[in-house]
């Protein structure tokens, strides 16, 4: 197959497009330009969008001894990834911009394009295994990455290729050792790539036009403080809430909800974040959509699992949780799985 | 492998491979006083005599560096500072729109850090700039332009300048004139006494020498601060060993690609008339960018450089363009290369007045000493399907 390989710079990327062309495919290396304006250097650990990240990718490429090229998708990102995440935001969600690149961009933008210049698939560095259209779990369940891939649709995943689901971190940085690649030592990305200096609030500050609101005690009803503006609030969040006087009982308060057309933030124990049931819109299913019984469902990125019983309908789905979890956030992803199998993912629209 | 990338950098001419690898097994700092020393500074001499026979300049007016993005260095910041020390009121600088970064980059720099003030001059449709916009412009400016900057032939669309009449028009304000002029010298016939200019950058990896070796031609009345000081080796404009072996390697390229001009000139607008011909005739709605190829000549020589084939695929990314020739061993360019070697538009196009996305949607071939009838064939074959193909992608995103 003639396979085209999405290299961010880093160690995944590379060791997955190296596996490709080892099995036989015909690969060629692209490295998205996400930001118009990429910082020369790359800040500590954070992002891959700098010239140093793109040089990093092309280095990998020319000892793989693969074509590459740098793809402008800087436009589509901002549409598609940062303008939505910063609507989310203001409109008192949580969202998930690795989900929305790999939905919007990496299996949509950058597929597209890449199937009508006669390639047959994409491959990435995501850690999860997906086997006759079944897309599952990794191996190595620290960077199991199928929670931000379950929303790609049958069509989507048909034309994707994930080498590094069934290897554990360790092997594919030392598998990059031995194959030369520079950036075998190269830091795990995380945080947001685009907001490379892990400030997410400061991020959102600049770009929303913010009306402080209140903070609410939802035992009480008591306003306890007030805030310079929503966004940047997250459910579950402890630090940062700006309240003076700790609370009557002394214990820690969290944010429970955000309003934003009243701009109340309501906040309170720890236990009150425990969520029992959930709603959520926009599913895709995966092979059907049978299965509602013993099932898990996953909230966030990391962490977040719990047994559920989960009622479909037409436009979303219903999950009653067997065990209460906390921190659950409108916006986030809830993606069902059956054993190591996703079945589908929605986005989270209430929680009780 | 089909290389139509010459204004890239073209394969090195065996008498300068020859003339290379023989002087590099010698030892010898030309500012040495023995006989080695001596004999480099021979060498060099002479070599520096060459050169300056080929392009019509005095043996002192050749100033060595290590290429073209020096030599435009040297010429805008070193005379625009001799310029400003001279009368403080020179602070302006004069760029054409179509400039290389080696000049519009030095030239934003000194407009960001030394205080000067920066003035472009537009082009034509076909990326020339006309006399006449030099001289309204001087009008205005003359006691306060430093240096004015336009470049001999354009490396992306192969336009070429009359760089005699810019000359004239600067002289008449009393203000000296740089050319880049890295693309023209062993394309276009180029002699610097009679093109009137101050100062003129060539360098040897686009004539069949080898890379890291130029040079600044710099009048012996111009004068040209230092940017790299030292031991004052050349003119005290400029410090650093010199290079021997790539001093002998770029005069015997200078003069061979100089002796070979008149040939190249015919040969090569012929191989580049029958590429566009035939492209446009696999894509009829390809146009061609820059100086139409009937145009009049320009100062007795052509109007375009004659291995230059510049062109817009209405519908195309040029990045998928380039990518599809590449994966059918076509080598071209998109036009110049960029750092993150991110696809921007290109400068020299938008300058032109050529929409954003034609300007998105263009392919340089650039034909060189090596270029066959082959090499043409396997472009026209290739073009076709290679367009069709990336509308379809552009079509789909
Ligand atoms: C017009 C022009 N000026 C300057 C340069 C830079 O020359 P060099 O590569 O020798 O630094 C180039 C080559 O890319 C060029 O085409």
């Amino acid at each position: 197959m003639r396979v085209l390989a999405a290299m961010s710079g880093g160690v995944d990327s590379a060791v997955a497009a190296a596996r490709a062309r080892d099995a036989g495919h015909d690969v060629v290396g692209v490295h998205l330009a996400l930001s118009a304006k990429p910082a020369t250097m790359r800040e500590g650990a954070r992002g891959c969008c700098s010239v140093e990240d793109s040089h990093d990718a092309r280095r990998c490429a020319d000892v793989l001894d693969i074509p590459f090229y740098v793809w402008d998708m800087a436009a589509r990102f901002t549409e598609d990834v940062v303008e939505p995440f910063v609507a989310e935001y203001a409109a008192g969600r949580t969202p998930n911009p690795c989900l929305r690149c790999n939905e919007k961009i990496k299996f949509s933008a950058v597929l597209d394009r890449a199937l009508a210049l006669g390639f047959d698939a994409v491959v990435t560095g995501h850690y999860a295994r997906l086997t006759d259209g079944v897309l599952r779990r990794a191996v190595d369940p620290d960077k199991d990455q199928s929670y931000v891939l379950g929303v790609l649709t049958a069509d989507q995943l048909a034309h994707a290729m994930f080498p590094l689901g069934e290897s554990p971190k360790s092997e594919v940085r030392a598998e990059a050792a031995r194959r030369g690649l520079v950036v075998a030592e190269k830091p795990d990305s995380h945080d947001i790539c685009f907001i490379p200096s892990g400030d997410t609030r400061g991020f959102l500050a600049d770009r929303l036009s913010e009306a402080p609101g209140e903070l609410v005690d939802a035992v009480s009803g008591a306003v306890l403080g007030r805030h310079s503006g929503v966004a940047g609030f997250t459910v579950g969040q402890r630090h940062g809430l700006g309240l003076q006087a700790p609370a009557a009982d002394g214990r820690p308060r969290y944010v429970l909800g955000i309003e934003p057309v009243s701009r109340q933030v309501t906040v309170g124990p720890v236990e009150e974040l425990d969520v029992h049931a959930l709603s959520a819109s926009a599913p895709v299913w995966h092979g059907g959509h049978g299965v509602t019984e013993d099932v898990v469902v996953q909230v966030r990125a990391h962490g977040g699992l719990a047994p559920a019983r989960v009622t479909v309908s037409d436009d979303g789905l219903e999950a009653a949780l067997a065990e209460p979890l906390r921190g659950v956030a409108p916006g986030q992803a809830v993606v069902v799985y059956s054993g190591d199998r996703v079945l589908g993912s929605a986005t989270i629209t209430s929680t009780r | 492998m089909t290389y139509l990338d010459h204004a890239a950098t073209t394969p090195m001419l065996p008498v300068a491979v020859a003339r290379y690898s023989e002087a590099l097994g010698r030892v010898g700092n030309p500012s040495s006083l023995h006989t080695a020393g001596r004999r480099a500074r021979k060498d060099v001499e002479e070599a520096r005599e060459s050169i300056a026979g080929a392009v019509g300049a005095l043996p002192t007016e050749v100033v060595l560096a290590t290429g073209g993005t020096e030599a435009d260095n040297l010429a805008v910041k070193g005379i625009y500072w001799a310029r400003r020390e001279a009368d403080p009121r020179h602070t302006g600088v004069v760029v054409s729109a179509v400039e290389h970064h080696a000049v519009l980059d030095a030239a934003e720099w000194l407009a960001e850090h030394e205080g000067a003030t920066l003035h472009v001059l537009g082009v034509d449709e076909t990326g020339r700039v006309h006399p006449s916009a030099l001289r309204e412009l001087l009008a205005a400016h003359a006691d306060e332009i430093a240096v004015v900057s336009v470049m001999w032939a354009n490396n992306e669309v192969g336009s070429v300048n009359d760089v005699r009449a810019l000359a004239d028009v600067a002289h008449e304000f009393d203000v000296p004139l740089h050319t880049d002029a890295v693309q023209a010298v062993g394309s276009l016939p180029v002699d610097f006494a009679t093109s009137g200019a101050d100062a003129l950058s060539l360098t040897g990896h686009k004539l069949g020498g080898p890379v890291g070796v130029g040079a600044l031609l710099l009048r012996r009345d111009a004068s040209c601060m230092p940017l790299l000081h030292g031991g004052g080796q050349e003119r005290d404009v400029r410090s650093g060993t010199l290079d021997v072996a790539g001093t002998l390697s770029l005069a015997a390229a200078v003069h061979a690609a100089v002796d070979d001009v008149p040939r190249r000139t015919v040969e090569l607008a012929g191989l580049r008339d029958d590429l566009v011909a035939r492209l446009v005739a696999e894509v009829p709605d390809a146009t061609l960018n820059g100086v139409p190829l009937d145009a009049a000549p320009v100062a007795g020589g052509p109007a375009r450089l004659p291995g230059n084939a510049h062109l817009s695929f209405p519908g195309c990314e040029g990045d998928s363009l380039l990518m599809l020739l590449d994966a059918h061993e076509i080598e071209c360019s998109t036009g110049s290369a960029c750092t993150a070697g991110v696809a921007r538009p290109s400068h020299v196009l938008l300058a032109m007045g050529v929409e954003e996305a034609a300007a998105r949607g263009s392919l340089r071939f650039s034909l060189g000493h090596s270029s066959t009838a082959a090499d043409v064939d396997a472009a026209v074959a290739a073009i076709g399907p290679v367009v069709e193909r990336a509308r379809g992608a552009l079509a789909r995103s």
